[in-house]
């Protein structure tokens, strides 16, 4: 199991008592983050290194404020080209931090892979922050976090993943949390976005958001990266919103309300319209702040602790 | 007899064979000769002087232990990529020629995408002269357009005068319909089958693994089996317009072989191969994202595979190749989605080829002598080796009881990128024979 083997690479390999041991000592972390003092010692002289070869705002300042709040020493290595494009292998940027004696190593990285990799490699813990369109673990638990603020048990709750599937870790992290945790997962978007075989993975599959509200509780809006109406993937961004948004119109229908969640950054008025994303049903920045605590937790845990005193 | 070990980066020449050599009490298996039985054969100066029951009285000269051993003609990879000209850090003519020694053939065909690329008189020449005297015989591949771009017929007449024995863009499908029209009524005038890269590059570009539900989990862009169908039932409907001469190059999925079996029904002169890493591996395998498992076509699903098996059974793929592709460590050590397709062949075809075809019942050793003996040379309109009194000696011998991993080997490839090095293998290489010259393949390391 992978989480027990010192690493997160994704949910994939995590077993449900471990998703529920991360959540509870998430919630505890979140508990300090109310105090008017928010840092505790608990990683002191311990070395995090934050390897980032993707641009990423959210995720990086959210680890690092995870980091210095369990009062690590935390570096930042960020480069928006792969190291292979400057001459210098993975392995090579692998081995070098390894002879820096590091002990945790946080990568964001557009190759689905590149976490488990160093993780064959490198004798410190690693904490995937994002690999290509393959897993994002710790969106996946501060989502599922979130919920759990709403919702008493994610068992046999209705959770629609809504937009770009095709190129979403979210997705995939997402999907394996919640199934494992007994949530009934529905992937809504254009069949172009729908990734094949997907199924069997234990979800099931519409192309038609209307009758998709209809029926579940959370939905999890993805965003819709700005480019893939130029690869041919669908038309236009007017009309994936025309027949994917997420508005006031369609949530109007309802005989329900739903609850709103989005990983961010929100491209208003494409897979979401502004009013929908600041209704009260939005949770989307109450996973801002869990999202610190989830990562206080994975750091916390991976690095060998146990219990939380809070 | 025994031959010293030697490093590959101190070989120069293949051994000389002794002026008398027996290899003795071998399985011999030759469709033509109508050989499926134990004997002993006799090479003197390079030519089989005779096949006995057994070592005859008062022989004098030196012996090769053939025991529980086969010995078929020559071994033939109709598909390998020898890097020289161009990338001679990943592979040689020299180490690749080693290379195919050690892994069992007597004969290869080198396939354009070298740098330059095969494309004229010269480099064919370059390839031949500097093959000459090697044990093994290196064919050059010609290139079908200049440079490999897809643009412009290569000089396809002078290269075929100069021992080009097929053309391929091999690496690169050519896109253009119009010039695979073209190709293949130009090289039907030179008898020269066109090896087909099938795959439809809109369908397959900036994607690094076989598309289904592996990929759909590791979050890997997917090359649908798709790309290369299409391919394959163009190529076949322009073979059948043009009367030129089409064989299939590494398929790889079931209704591409389903496509072939048709064709070969119809009577049209097509033909294909398969790799043994296609009929042993799935993409499930590229859960470990070990660059290894990326290659060009890309490993399929189980059900494709499984249709690889049927497809050798039943005859409709003719041939086993191993599309050696080796590359550096620098360029293999990368992010899956970055990683050069390919990975090595020469060393590991006997033993998978064994492993998972003998012994799972899938093919008879008799019927090896179909895929990797004649049908390669038919295609390639060569010469099929012969064991029979007064031919040259051109013999391959391997033995199929021997279990052994390729980690344990001295490899004599200039690359190891090959998936293989842990996976256990059953028939492994002893020696090869031709042109005078032996080649004994080192004993496992200890």
């Amino acid at each position: 199991m992978t989480f027990k083997e010192g690493h997160l690479l994704g949910l994939e390999h995590v077993e449900k008592e471990d998703i529920e041991f991360i959540l509870k000592t998430a919630k505890s972390f979140r508990e300090i983050l109310e105090r008017p003092i928010k840092k505790v010692p608990t990683l002191q002289g311990k070395t995090v290194v934050n390897l980032f070869f993707e641009s990423s705002t959210r995720t990086r300042i959210s680890f690092e404020l995870a980091e210095k709040r369990l009062s690590a020493d935390s570096v930042n290595f960020s480069s928006s080209t792969s190291s292979v494009k400057k001459g210098e292998t993975l392995l090579d940027t692998a081995r070098n931090i390894a002879a820096m004696k590091i002990d945790m190593v946080v990568i964001r990285h557009q190759s689905p892979g590149a976490p488990n990799f160093l993780a064959r490699n490198l004798d410190a813990n690693i904490i995937n922050a994002g690999d290509g369109a393959h897993e994002h673990p710790t969106q996946a638990l501060l989502d599922m976090m979130t919920i759990l603020e709403k919702f008493d048990t994610l068992r046999d709750l209705r959770v629609a993943i809504i937009g770009d599937i095709s190129h979403s870790r979210v997705a995939l992290s997402n999907i394996h949390g919640l199934l494992k945790m007994g949530a009934k997962v529905t992937l809504c978007g254009p069949a172009t976005l729908i990734p094949r075989e997907i199924e069997k993975l234990g979800v099931d599959v519409s192309y038609h958001v209307d009758e998709v509200l209809s029926r579940v509780d959370v939905i999890n809006v993805l965003r819709i990266q700005l480019e893939r109406q130029d690869s041919g993937l669908f038309p236009s961004l007017r009309e994936y919103h025309n027949y994917f948004g997420i508005t006031r119109e369609r949530l109007d229908k309802l005989t329900q309300p739903i609850t709103i969640i989005h990983p961010g950054p929100i491209n208003r008025g494409v897979e979401i319209s502004s009013d929908v994303a600041d209704s009260e049903h939005s949770l989307i920045l109450n996973q801002v702040t869990n999202g610190v605590a989830i990562r206080m937790a994975v750091l916390y845990l991976l690095a060998g602790g146990e219990n939380v005193n809070a | 007899m025994s031959m010293p070990n030697k490093s590959y980066l101190t070989t120069k020449s293949f051994d000389r064979l002794p002026e008398e050599l027996a290899v003795t009490n071998a399985h011999l298996i030759d469709k033509v000769e109508k050989l499926d039985a134990v004997k002993t054969v006799i090479i003197k100066n390079g030519q089989i002087d005779g096949i006995h029951d057994q070592l005859p009285d008062g022989y004098k000269g030196e012996q090769l232990n053939g025991d529980g051993c086969v010995l078929m003609p020559g071994w033939f990879d109709m598909h390998v990529h020898l890097r020289e000209p161009g990338r001679e850090d990943e592979e040689t003519l020299q180490t690749g020629s080693f290379a195919a020694a050690n892994g069992g053939f007597t004969g290869v065909a080198c396939m354009p995408n070298t740098q330059p690329a095969i494309d004229s008189q010269e480099v064919i020449n370059y390839i031949l002269e500097r093959t000459e005297n090697n044990l093994v015989d290196v064919h050059p591949v010609a290139a079908i357009t200049c440079g490999r771009q897809g643009e412009q017929l290569a000089p396809i007449a002078e290269m075929a005068e100069a021992g080009a024995v097929a053309i391929s863009d091999d690496g690169s499908p050519l896109m253009n319909a119009e010039l695979m029209r073209r190709a293949l009524e130009y090289s039907k005038m030179f008898e020269l089958p066109i090896l087909g890269h099938e795959e439809d590059a809109n369908l397959s570009k900036n994607r690094h693994m076989h598309e289904g539900f592996y990929s759909t989990k590791l979050g890997i862009a997917g090359i649908p089996a798709i790309s290369e169908e299409v391919f394959i039932a163009r190529d076949i409907m322009l073979t059948a317009y043009t009367g030129g001469r089409f064989h299939v190059c590494h398929i790889s999925t079931k209704d591409g072989v389903d496509l072939v079996r048709q064709a070969k029904a119809k009577g049209l002169p097509v033909t294909c191969e398969v790799t043994p890493h296609h009929f042993t591996l799935t993409d499930k395998v590229v859960e470990s994202y070990d660059t290894n498992t990326k290659m060009s076509p890309p490993l399929r699903s189980d059900e494709d595979r499984q249709a690889l098996l049927e497809g050798l059974k039943d005859g409709t793929i003719d041939v086993i190749a191993t599309d050696h592709a080796p590359h550096s460590i620098e360029e293999k050590e990368a992010e899956y989605i970055y990683a050069p397709f390919g990975i090595t062949g020469l060393e590991t075809a006997v033993g998978l080829i064994i492993s998972q075809l003998v012994e799972q019942d899938v093919l008879g050793v008799q019927d090896l002598y179909n895929k990797c003996v004649a049908n390669p040379r038919k295609i390639l309109k060569l010469a099929i080796p012969k064991i029979a009194r007064g031919e040259t000696a051109n013999l391959t011998l391997f033995n199929p009881g021997v279990t052994w991993k390729f980690k344990d080997i001295r490899s004599f490839s200039k690359s190891q990128n090959t998936p293989f090095k842990e996976f256990p293998l059953k028939g492994k290489p002893v020696a090869v024979i031709n042109k005078g010259q032996i080649f004994i393949s080192p004993d496992l390391k200890k």
